[in-house]
């Protein structure tokens, strides 16, 4: 019987819809709500960052990255800033997708428990350190104002887009363009094969 | 106490919105043997209720009372989460389309951008699915979603594009309020043309089922899926195939407008006439599953990237031009049509044309044994 399954469905369903109903009413009432939702949204993250760390499998470190990055652009959600949310999910959405095709390719699925602990350890674990560290004197030097939530219209981020900041817009756009050649220039097969 | 109440109602609400779609669902199927039964000259479903009408419903009992299929080799967690990951972003896309004037869960200024941006989700589920079944077909057909969803996703995005540029607004309510003195599709066949055919293959159905195809991939990403795991997939499949068929009525069509229609009537005859056309379109959707054959994959790599891409740019920029420079819109249609004739009869020419030509090398056997002797 795959009465299992279909309870496991619904419930899934309910539950998430939930999460998403909290976040979307949070206008409704006051900040203290907003706060009990972030601080689940934020634990969502955190899981999911750590998760990406600690599992051995690399297909499930992409799906928990994929939650950490939903858990951001829910919190993104809850600041209002809708076009920030919707973008996070469209280009980290593919990116994972992405990321996991590289997985599949250059992976196999019993192969992957036996990846182990390499020498670039000790590395790695200064690296994260220092940058840990930057991040959290970043954080405490400056003074954050804490004010109210406010949505932008996205006609008015559009238009800001393309008149004053048309310059820094126009050269992310030619730098994506340039990768794009290049890959295409890589990838060609040679002329005489 | 309020609050309680007022996450119970919008949960309930999207219960509601599940049920609905869980019939529309069953109608579709219905509605998809009957006529290609029709197509092929036979009846269709005809012994379970009248016209076979509860067929759907016995299939579906069938499919939760089925046994719980599972490879030892499948991955497990990863097994349970795809359908979900398949299924959410499909069902959370109907969160904001409007079946009739002011009928909507949640209207949203950015609509339009919000249906996009989970579409895309969609596709981390086939390819999840694809690897946990440990199965090299259905990490084929994994892999084949991928690269098709991920290909016909601009020209989707651009045809897209070309409408909130007409209707200036990303907002579904506001692009079919705009169509109210002429629908989009006489404007932009082009568009619509572009955004049909991207759709289809973004919900992959035939002549794009590149990756579920039977007589290649066996099934692909479902493979290894059965009972109710099976049946996430299927219900996710037939709720994207109503969105899509919804949002070309919605954007090209005039949505729930038909002339002769105003005042407080279009809310309540609106339902039925939103409902009518989506239909219609869905008969297409599956007339084009009883008549055309299935593409290549090449062949489905190369029309996207060499035909449809180009063209929505093309589409992009004639819609900017209309309207920055003020042309008439009917001059606008005859441009769209005029390009729409090019691009079929460079078609039909090609596919005249007997001279086999090939985007993917195939080495032929003659060469591959002069290669070892060499």
């Amino acid at each position: 019987m795959s009465l299992a399954g279909i309870v496991f469905y619904i419930l899934a369903v309910i539950s998430i819809s939930m999460v998403g109903v909290l976040v979307l009413i949070t206008t409704n009432y006051d900040l203290s709500l907003a706060e009990t939702v972030f601080y689940i949204l934020a634990a969502i993250s955190l899981v999911g960052a750590l998760g990406v760390v600690a599992t051995r499998n690399v297909i499930y470190a992409s799906f928990l990255l994929l939650t950490s990055l939903m858990g951001v652009a829910s919190i993104y959600l809850l600041l209002l800033a809708e076009f920030l949310a919707l973008v996070q999910i469209l280009i980290y959405g593919g990116a994972v997708i992405i990321v996991i095709l590289f997985f599949i390719m250059l992976t196999r699925v019993h192969e992957v428990k036996s990846i182990t602990d390499n020498s670039q350890k000790p590395f790695a674990f200064i690296t994260s350190l220092l940058v840990f560290g930057l991040l959290l004197a970043g954080i405490l030097n400056s003074n954050i104002e804490v004010g109210e939530r406010s949505s932008v219209p996205f006609t008015e981020l559009g238009t800001s887009l393309f008149t004053q900041w048309a310059v820094p817009f126009e050269v992310a756009s030619l730098v994506l363009l340039i990768a794009l050649i290049g890959a295409i220039v890589i990838a060609r097969p040679k002329e005489d094969e | 106490m309020s609050l309680i109440i007022d996450v119970g109602m919008r949960v309930s609400l999207i219960l509601g919105l599940l049920t609905g779609l869980s019939v529309v669902v069953l109608s579709l199927v219905w509605v998809e043997r009957k006529f290609l039964g029709r197509i092929q000259m036979r009846m269709g479903p005809m012994v379970v209720g009248p016209y076979g009408l509860l067929q759907p419903v016995a299939d579906a009992i069938k499919l939760v009372a089925k046994e719980d299929l599972l490879s030892p080799w499948v991955d497990r967690i990863v097994y349970w989460i795809a359908p979900l990951a398949v299924f959410i972003p499909s069902f959370m896309i109907w969160v904001t389309i409007p079946i009739s004037r002011d009928i909507v869960i949640r209207n949203m200024d950015m609509g339009l951008f919000y249906i996009i941006a989970f579409s895309v989700l969609s596709i981390v589920g086939l390819v999840a699915a694809g690897w946990a079944s440990s199965n090299k077909y259905a990490v084929l057909g994994g892999f084949r979603a991928a690269a098709q969803l991920i290909s016909y996703e601009i020209p989707l995005i651009m045809a897209v594009l070309g409408v909130a540029m007409l209707a200036q607004s990303l907002n579904l309510q506001e692009i079919v309020n705009q169509q109210d003195t002429y629908v989009y599709a006489l404007v932009q066949p082009l568009g619509l043309l572009i955004f049909f055919i991207a759709g289809l293959a973004e919900i992959g159905r035939t002549p794009f089922d590149i990756h579920p195809a039977e007589s290649e991939v066996v099934g692909g990403p479902f493979v290894e899926y059965s009972g109710a795991h099976w049946s996430i997939f299927f219900l996710a499949e037939y709720i994207n195939t109503f969105a899509v068929a919804a949002l070309t009525v919605l954007m090209f069509l005039g949505g729930w407008l038909l002339p002769g229609l105003s005042g407080g009537a279009i809310t309540t005859v609106g339902v039925l006439v939103f409902f009518a056309k989506t239909y219609l379109v869905i008969l297409i959707i599956f007339w084009f599953r009883g008549t055309f054959p299935r593409l290549r994959i090449d062949q489905l790599m190369s029309f996207g990237w060499k035909m449809l891409v180009p063209l929505s740019f093309l589409n992009i920029i004639l819609t900017g031009c209309y309207m920055f420079y003020g042309w008439p819109a009917w001059l606008m249609s005859i441009i769209s049509v005029t390009i729409l004739a090019s691009v079929f009869w460079l078609v039909s020419k090609r596919m005249n044309n007997t001279k086999k030509e090939y985007t993917v090398h195939i080495y032929k056997p003659e060469s591959l044994e002069v290669k070892n002797a060499g």
